[in-house]
């Protein structure tokens, strides 16, 4: 169970499209708050592209580090392996890389090469593709996006993916365009296509809007992990309700602590 | 040095990130500092051997650094010595993973590639079964002794002692997998405390607790 986080200038916040930022809270403050409620892991992402807000993001990094004692990733903005190497002295255990990998697959060897396989997680976006001409609808296949969802490859999903993986990505972060934000659940055919061609850890992403959405994640998507972000962050949900309704459904979760200070 | 905040030389030899291991340190009471300093490191109290990524790499600048052999005198010294991960499969005499490295062969035995079936490498939390249960490094990890001890893992190899009676703790991974050994003064994870919430930080108290007691 991991809960994902997005931050700008060192802050965490919750949005729609990335538009309507609102506050949600000091970093630290909520990576302590998911430690202690058991959640196994976290992301954090940088949301924001200005180099004096990248500054900030390693500031934090450092100080997520220094206070929370649970494994975290640190992704948006990783564009080159200088970039990465930055964050993960700065602390972090894994960076993700999304667009730039893309851009220039080398990337993911490159961090792989010099810090392992383990600390190199492949985010990626996919949309269903639909043929539009035709009005025939979803074809069956699915197109990574760029730029948080604003721009269109042509590349087949499942195809980078593959391909990432066979770079030397240790993870895969999943997200699905089409449910992201939804609250509908996940794109469970698109968690369970990637989950069934690769032998990493699959992280499904996007869409969750009930616990029971986790569940499914797991159960019918086959993912290693599941993320989710704004049903925690207000405290809607509790991440050990999250682990409480796995471990309910046969799941084998790690439980939430229960003597957490 | 003060009473009651003892001095843990936690080694930096130029690898990754060795914040986190002297952090947990620091918030469990002692006076942690990652050091390269001989000097320092024969005063410590205790001394952690931290390490990520890969066994030839890591003894290369464990070498490079000129403390190897600080590493070797600390063990032998009979302080409390702590191996976690990589640092851990140092302590062994060798490594499947680079047979071109010897290790520090403080504890004797081979790292091995974990029996092949599950996803390689085991990055995940997984469940103790403690062979040692009366170690005190392993008092109190959760607060019932029914409650399983959670730790976090990130490896592809794991040691293989030619005694195992040296095995403190495994766990279930495909096969039955060596996570943690105690050899006289010396303890070795191959999991990380540091990054294994309560439990790890707990584990990484009763360290501080032995070298405050030493």
């Amino acid at each position: 169970m991991i809960p994902c986080l997005d931050v700008t200038a060192g802050r965490v916040v919750k949005g729609t499209n990335f538009v309507d930022l609102v506050d949600a809270g000091d970093p630290v403050e909520l990576g302590c708050r998911y430690d202690a409620e058991g959640a196994d892991e976290l992301v954090f992402l940088d949301i924001t592209a200005s180099s004096d807000d990248r500054a900030t993001t390693v500031e934090m990094v450092r100080n997520v580090a220094d206070h929370v004692y649970i494994p975290f990733t640190v992704g948006g903005g990783i564009r080159t392996l200088e970039n990465a190497r930055t964050m993960l002295r700065a602390g972090a255990d894994k960076v993700s890389v999304n667009t730039a990998a893309v851009q220039r697959p080398e990337l993911i060897e490159e961090i792989a090469a010099e810090f392992g396989s383990q600390c190199v997680v492949c985010a990626i976006d996919a949309k269903r593709r639909i043929e539009e001409e035709r009005d025939r609808g979803w074809d069956g296949t699915w197109e990574v996006y760029l730029h948080g969802g604003r721009t269109p490859t042509g590349i087949d999903a499942i195809e980078w993916v593959t391909r990432a993986v066979e770079l030397g990505a240790g993870e895969i972060l999943l997200t699905s365009m089409d449910r992201d934000g939804t609250r509908a659940g996940f794109d469970l055919e698109l968690t369970a296509a990637v989950t069934t061609v690769v032998d990493v850890p699959v992280i499904a992403s996007g869409g969750v809007g009930t616990l029971d959405h986790l569940v499914d994640g797991v159960v019918e998507g086959g993912a290693d992990a599941v993320l989710a972000a704004s049903i925690f962050h207000f405290g809607e949900h509790r991440v050990a309700d999250a682990k409480t309704a796995m471990a309910a459904a046969g799941v084998t979760v790690r439980p939430a602590d229960s003597s957490a200070d | 040095m003060t009473t009651g905040t003892p001095l843990i030389a936690v080694l930096d030899y130029g690898i990754g990130n060795l914040h986190s291991a002297q952090k947990a340190l620091a918030r469990q009471g002692a006076d942690a500092r990652l050091t390269a300093d001989p000097g320092l490191i024969a005063d410590a109290a205790g001394v952690v051997l931290p390490g990520v990524g890969a066994f030839g790499a890591c003894m290369d600048a464990l070498r490079g650094a000129g403390l190897d052999e600080a590493a070797h005198a600390a063990a032998a010294s009979g302080r409390p010595f702590l191996g976690i991960c990589v640092g851990m499969q140092m302590l062994f005499t060798a490594s499947e993973e680079d047979s071109a490295a010897p290790g520090l062969g403080v504890i004797p035995g081979a790292v091995q590639w974990i029996p092949a079936g599950p996803k390689i490498p085991q990055m995940q939390w997984n469940r103790l079964a403690l062979e040692h249960p009366d170690d005190p490094m392993f008092e109190r990890l959760v607060d019932d002794p029914a409650d399983p001890i959670w730790v976090y893992f990130v490896h592809s190899l794991h040691g293989v002692p030619d005694d195992d009676g040296v095995v403190a703790a495994t766990v279930e991974y495909g096969s039955t997998v060596n996570a943690a050994f105690r050899l006289h003064n010396v303890f070795a994870t191959q999991f990380h405390p540091e990054k294994s919430s309560r439990p790890g930080l707990r584990l990484l108290g009763n360290f501080v607790d032995v070298c405050t007691r030493a």
